[in-house]
C-alpha cells in the first residue's frame, strides 16, 4: 500500500509530498477536520505545514501542534485518488518532531512515562493486580461519577476510564498449538503489548480459533512489542529496535504467516522494512524484514484466505462491526471480518454510520489528547448506540477499550469483543451469552 | 523568524481584534504557518497568503466580518472546502479570507416540500446522505461532491455529469440568505418556486464571490429514481462514439448522463484502477438512463441499437449498484489517474455546441500532434462540456509554457466554435483575463456596473471573474470611459 521512504529519505519525503494536488478529497474523512473544520487540522493542510518544513527548513510550534493533532488513523489513504502516501509522511515527519522539537517539560514526561510502560506487556501485567483490587471496590465507579479526575487531568481521567474491566486472566498460552482435524497450515501468533496485558482471552481465542480452522499455532514466548507505538509517535530507534527483536523471534519460529489480532499492531509489521530502513538499517536487515513482513497477516484475512474448515454453530446475535482505522485504511481489510461474522449462522451483521471516522483511540493518542478523543469516542459510541445491536465487533483493543468507555459514559452501555472471540464462540458452540455478559 | 514577520503584520492587522471579538478567539487565524495552509486552492499553481483567515459560525458573524471590511476598505475572499479548479478562492494578501467550513450543519430536510435547508459549509454529498432515508437526493453531482461545500456550488454554479438531465445548481437553488458586499444580510426566494421580480437567485448563483457570501442556501431535492441502469459502449475511433452521442440525442433520448473517454484517458484509468474496459477502444462512452423501470428498460434497449449501428464493438450494460460503481470507477478516477501517466498536467474545461464535438476533437488532436504535447480527452459529451488534460513534465524547462499555450489555444478552438472558455470551473483568477476572448468591451461594461451597483468599494473577492488591468495588463476589455447608459442619465456609476 505505501512506498517506503528510501535512501535519501529527505529526496523520498519531497517526492511523496508532490503526489498531493490538493483536491481535498481527505477532509470530509479526517477526524480532525470533522471536530474543528479547519484547514491546518485536515491531511491536505498537514502536507502543507509538511512542504513549509521541508523547504523552510522551520518547525513551528503551531506546525508541531497541527501534527500533533493528527490521530494517524490513515482515512485520508483509504479517499486519496492520487495515492498519496500520508502514512509514510507522518511517520517521518513525527520522527523529525521527535528530534528537532524540544517540548515543554511536562508533555516530555508524560510521553516519557507512557514509553516506559505501553510496549512493555510485563509492565503493563503488573498494572492488572492494581487496576483489578481498585475496579473490584467500586472506587473507581465513584470517583468516576465524581468527574473529579477530569478536573484534575483530563489525560489521568482518560487513562482511567478506559482501562476494560478486568477478570481474573486465562492461564497463560502455551509455546505451540497443535492443528485440529486436517492441518493446512503452520502459522505464527503475535500476542501483542496491549492485547496480551488487557485481553488475553482474544489472544487464547485466536489461537483456539486457528487451531479447529487446522492450523499449528506457534506463539513464541520470547516475543515482545512490534514497534507500532513508538512508531507512530517518531520515536524511530525505538521503533528500530522493537522490529529487529520481533523479525528474529519470527525468523525463528520457522513458520509460513504470521498472525496478527490487533490491527495496529498488523498494520506496522506489514512495513517492518520501512521502518528499518528509516532509520538507516543495513540493507541486509531490511531484507530480512520485508521477508517477515510479507508473512504478516491480519487473523481475518488469513480465515478468509483459508476458507472456513470447522463446523459454525449459530450465534443469534445482532452485532454492529466497526471497522478499526489500522485493519480498513491501514491495511484494506474490511470484507473479510464481515464475511467471516455474516456466514455465522443466525447471526445478523450491522455497520455503523460514519465508520470510515476515526472512534479517537488511535494508540496512545487517547492518552495524550484527551479532548479531541473524548469528543471523537462521543461520536462513535451514539453511531454505536444507534445500530441497535447487542454486540460491538472490533478487531483492535484500543478501539474496545475507547467505545465500551464512550457507551458506558453515554448510559447507553454495550458489550465490546473481538472477532476471534465471536467465532471462537461458533466454532465450539458455546452459549452466546458469555459474548453479552450475561453468563 | 520574527514575531513581526510570523504574524499577520498587512492591513487587516488593524482587524484583528474586531475579528476576534465577532468570530472569538480560535475562529480567527494570525499565524504565518496556519495561514499559509490556506494560500491555494484545487488549482494548486495560484497561490497568496491571505492577510488574516476567519472561521465565522453563523450568518451574523459572517455579516459582522463584511461589514467590518466594507467599513475599512478591506478586501474579502469567501472559501468553503477549497476544492475549485479556477482558484476564486485565491486570498488577498492584504485581506481577509472568510472560510465557511464551520458552517456545516444541515437545518431542515423538508421531504413535504421537497427542499433541504443547509448552510454554505455543508458537503454536496451530505445533502444526498440526509435525504435518501426519505427517497430523495440532491441532482447536481460535481466530481468532488463528497467534498466540495454548497456554499461553493452556489458560488460557482457546480455542475456534474447529470446536469445533461438535470441541470446546474441554479436550477436546484429556490432560496438564498446572503450576506451583501456591505455587510447587509438579505434574503432572496425561499421554500415556495418561482418569486416574481427580476431573479437575483439566478444572479447571484454563478457570481463566483463577487455579489457577497451564501449563507444558508435552500435546495431542491429530486425523488430517486426507480430504476438507474449505466452503459458501457466501446468504439473504435472517437467520431463513431461522438455519431452514437448525436443518434442518442437525436432519437428523443435524454439519458442522465453520456460521458466520454479517449484511448489516452482509459490507459491511465487503467493504471490506476483497473477499471478493465474493453480491450481496444479508442473511445469508451458511458451512458446513464434513469427513471420509471418501464420507461428504462426500453431507453436501454433503443441506446444499445443505437451505439450498435454507430460501430460499438462492444456494450455492456450494469443495473446494480456495485456493477454501476465499477463502470462509473474508470470514469471517475481520470483526472486523479492522468498523474499515474504523466508527470504534471493541466486540467482544461470548455464547452461547445454537441454539433461541434467531433470537429472541436479533430483540430485538438491536430494541435496535439504539432506540438508534441499529449492530450487525454474526458468530457460530459451530452452537453458539449470539454475537460482535455494537457499532460507534460513539469521537470523539463518550458514545458509548462508549452502546454499552458496548448490549453489557451483549446479554448480559443472553444469560443470559435460558438462555445465558452468554461463550463463548471468558473472563472476565478484564472480565466478572468481570458473573458474579453468570450464578451466584448459593452458586455464587460455591463458586468462591471452591475457588480459595482452592489459592490461599489470592490471589497468583495476582488480580481476575480472580470478583468482587470492589474490582472490582464493595459488590454483588458474594459471601457475606460463613460458607459453610454451612465452618459444618458439612465444609470448610475458608483
Amino acid at each position: 500500500m505505501t512506498e517506503p521512504i528510501t535512501g535519501d529519505s529527505h529526496q523520498r519525503f519531497s517526492e511523496l509530498l508532490d503526489d498531493c494536488v490538493h483536491c481535498g478529497f481527505c477532509l470530509p474523512t479526517c477526524p480532525t477536520h470533522v471536530l474543528w473544520g479547519q484547514e491546518m487540522d485536515s491531511p491536505r493542510g498537514r502536507i502543507h505545514l509538511m512542504e513549509q518544513m521541508h523547504s523552510e527548513d522551520v518547525l513551528s510550534e503551531a506546525a508541531v501542534s497541527h501534527f500533533d493533532n493528527c490521530l494517524g488513523c490513515l482515512a485520508c489513504v483509504s479517499a486519496c485518488p492520487s495515492g498519496v502516501a500520508y502514512d509514510a509522511l507522518i511517520d517521518h515527519t513525527r520522527h523529525r518532531v521527535e528530534e528537532q522539537y524540544e517540548r515543554p517539560l511536562g508533555e516530555r514526561a508524560l510521553r516519557g512515562a507512557l514509553f516506559s510502560v505501553f510496549p512493555h506487556r510485563d509492565r503493563l501485567r503488573l498494572m492488572r493486580g492494581p487496576l483489578r483490587a481498585y475496579q473490584a471496590t467500586r472506587a473507581g465507579r465513584l470517583l468516576r461519577r465524581s468527574g473529579v479526575l477530569d478536573r484534575i487531568s483530563p489525560t489521568l481521567a482518560t487513562m482511567e476510564r478506559i482501562a476494560p474491566p478486568l477478570s481474573s486472566p486465562p492461564p497463560p498460552l502455551p509455546e505451540f498449538v497443535p492443528a485440529v482435524g486436517r492441518r493446512r497450515a503452520r502459522v505464527g501468533m503475535l500476542v501483542g503489548c496491549v492485547q496480551g496485558a488487557f485481553f488475553p482471552e482474544v489472544n487464547t481465542a485466536t489461537a483456539r480459533v486457528l487451531a479447529l480452522e487446522g492450523c499449528d499455532v506457534v506463539i513464541p514466548r520470547s516475543q515482545g512489542c512490534c514497534g507500532a507505538l513508538s512508531g507512530h509517535s517518531g520515536r524511530l530507534e525505538e521503533s528500530a529496535g522493537f522490529t529487529r527483536a520481533l523479525v528474529e523471534v519470527f525468523e525463528r519460529a520457522d513458520v509460513e504467516r504470521i498472525v496478527v489480532n490487533s490491527a495496529g499492531c498488523g498494520s506496522s509489521m506489514k512495513h517492518m522494512d520501512r521502518t528499518l530502513e528509516e532509520a538507516g538499517a543495513a540493507p541486509e536487515w531490511v531484507r530480512r524484514a520485508r521477508a517477515a513482513s510479507e508473512k504478516v497477516v491480519d487473523l481475518t484475512e488469513f480465515l478468509a484466505e483459508l476458507g472456513p474448515q470447522a463446523e459454525r454453530h449459530p450465534v443469534p446475535v445482532h452485532v454492529a462491526y466497526q471497522d478499526a482505522c489500522h485493519l480498513s485504511h491501514g491495511q484494506g481489510v474490511t470484507s473479510a471480518p464481515r464475511e467471516l461474522l455474516a456466514r455465522i449462522p443466525q447471526m445478523r451483521v450491522s455497520d455503523l454510520p460514519n465508520k470510515e471516522i476515526c472512534c479517537g483511540s488511535a494508540g496512545v493518542y487517547n492518552v495524550l489528547n484527551p479532548e479531541p478523543a473524548t469528543e471523537l469516542g462521543d461520536r462513535k459510541g451514539q453511531d454505536a448506540a444507534s445500530t441497535g445491536a447487542e454486540l460491538l465487533v472490533s478487531g483492535n483493543p484500543g478501539c474496545s477499550m475507547q467505545i465500551g468507555s464512550a457507551l458506558e459514559r453515554a448510559g447507553t452501555p454495550m458489550p465490546v469483543t473481538h472477532t476471534a472471540r465471536v467465532l471462537d464462540v461458533s466454532l465450539r458452540g458455546l452459549d452466546p451469552g458469555v459474548l453479552l455478559g450475561r453468563s | 523568524m520574527s514575531l513581526a514577520e510570523n504574524e499577520t503584520a498587512t492591513a487587516p492587522a488593524a482587524l484583528v481584534p474586531e475579528l476576534r471579538a465577532i468570530c472569538g478567539e480560535d475562529g480567527v487565524l494570525t499565524d504565518h504557518s496556519q495561514r499559509r495552509t490556506y494560500e491555494n486552492d484545487g488549482l494548486a499553481h495560484h497561490r497568496e497568503v491571505p492577510g488574516v483567515v476567519v472561521l465565522p459560525t453563523s450568518a451574523e458573524q459572517v455579516a459582522a466580518v463584511v461589514r467590518l471590511c466594507h467599513e475599512r476598505g478591506v478586501p474579502f475572499v469567501p472559501r468553503g472546502a477549497g476544492t475549485g479548479l479556477s482558484a476564486g478562492a485565491l486570498p488577498h494578501a492584504e485581506g481577509v479570507l472568510l472560510v465557511t467550513s464551520r458552517m456545516r450543519r444541515i437545518l431542515e430536510i423538508d421531504v413535504a416540500n421537497e427542499c433541504a435547508v443547509v448552510e454554505p459549509g455543508v458537503a454536496n454529498l451530505d445533502i444526498t446522505r440526509a435525504a435518501a432515508p426519505h427517497g430523495y437526493y440532491y441532482a447536481p453531482d460535481p466530481s468532488s461532491q463528497q467534498v466540495c461545500s454548497v456554499g461553493g456550488n452556489v458560488a460557482e454554479n457546480s455542475g456534474g455529469a447529470h446536469c445533461l438531465k438535470y441541470g446546474f445548481t441554479v436550477n436546484h437553488v429556490r432560496g438564498l440568505d446572503v450576506v451583501t458586499p456591505s455587510g447587509e444580510l438579505v434574503r432572496l426566494g425561499g421554500k415556495a418556486a418561482d418569486a416574481p421580480g427580476y431573479d437575483l437567485i439566478g444572479a447571484f448563483v454563478g457570481s463566483e464571490g463577487t455579489l457577497g457570501v451564501a449563507t444558508r442556501v435552500v435546495v431542491n431535492l429530486t425523488r430517486t429514481p426507480e430504476k438507474t441502469v449505466t452503459l458501457l459502449s466501446a468504439f473504435e475511433s472517437m467520431d463513431a462514439g461522438g455519431g452514437a452521442v448525436s443518434s442518442i440525442i437525436g432519437e428523443g433520448v435524454l439519458p442522465s448522463a453520456i460521458e466520454m473517454m479517449d484511448a489516452l484517458a482509459i490507459e491511465a484509468a487503467e493504471a490506476a484502477v483497473a477499471c478493465d474496459y474493453p480491450a481496444g477502444a479508442a473511445a469508451v462512452l458511458i451512458v446513464e438512463l434513469d427513471g420509471p423501470a418501464a420507461e428504462v428498460d426500453a431507453q436501454v434497449e433503443q441506446v444499445e441499437a443505437l451505439c450498435a449501428a454507430a460501430g460499438s464493438f462492444e456494450t455492456r450494460t450494469a443495473s446494480g449498484a456495485e456493477e454501476r460503481a465499477l463502470v462509473w470507477k474508470g470514469r471517475k478516477s481520470a483526472f486523479a489517474a492522468v498523474g499515474r501517466i504523466s508527470p504534471a498536467y493541466i486540467v482544461q474545461d470548455g464547452v461547445v455546441p454537441r454539433t461541434a464535438l467531433s470537429e472541436v476533437l479533430r483540430r485538438i488532436t491536430e494541435l496535439s500532434a504539432d506540438s508534441g504535447i499529449r492530450v487525454a480527452n474526458v468530457f460530459h459529451a451530452g452537453d458539449g462540456n470539454l475537460h482535455p488534460l494537457v499532460l507534460f513534465d513539469d521537470t523539463e524547462p518550458g514545458a509548462w509554457d508549452r502546454a499552458e499555450e496548448v490549453s489557451a489555444k483549446i479554448l480559443d478552438l472553444c469560443v470559435e466554435h460558438g462555445g465558452s472558455i468554461t463550463g463548471e470551473h468558473g472563472v476565478g483568477v484564472d480565466k478572468a483575463c481570458k473573458m474579453p476572448r468570450m464578451y466584448g468591451p459593452d458586455d464587460l461594461e455591463t458586468f462591471d456596473l452591475f457588480r459595482r451597483s452592489l459592490d461599489p468599494e470592490g471589497t468583495a473577492n476582488p480580481d476575480k471573474l472580470l478583468p482587470t488591468p492589474r490582472l490582464c495588463g493595459e488590454q483588458p476589455g474594459v471601457r475606460r470611459d463613460v458607459h453610454p447608459l451612465v452618459a444618458s442619465g439612465q444609470a448610475t456609476q458608483f
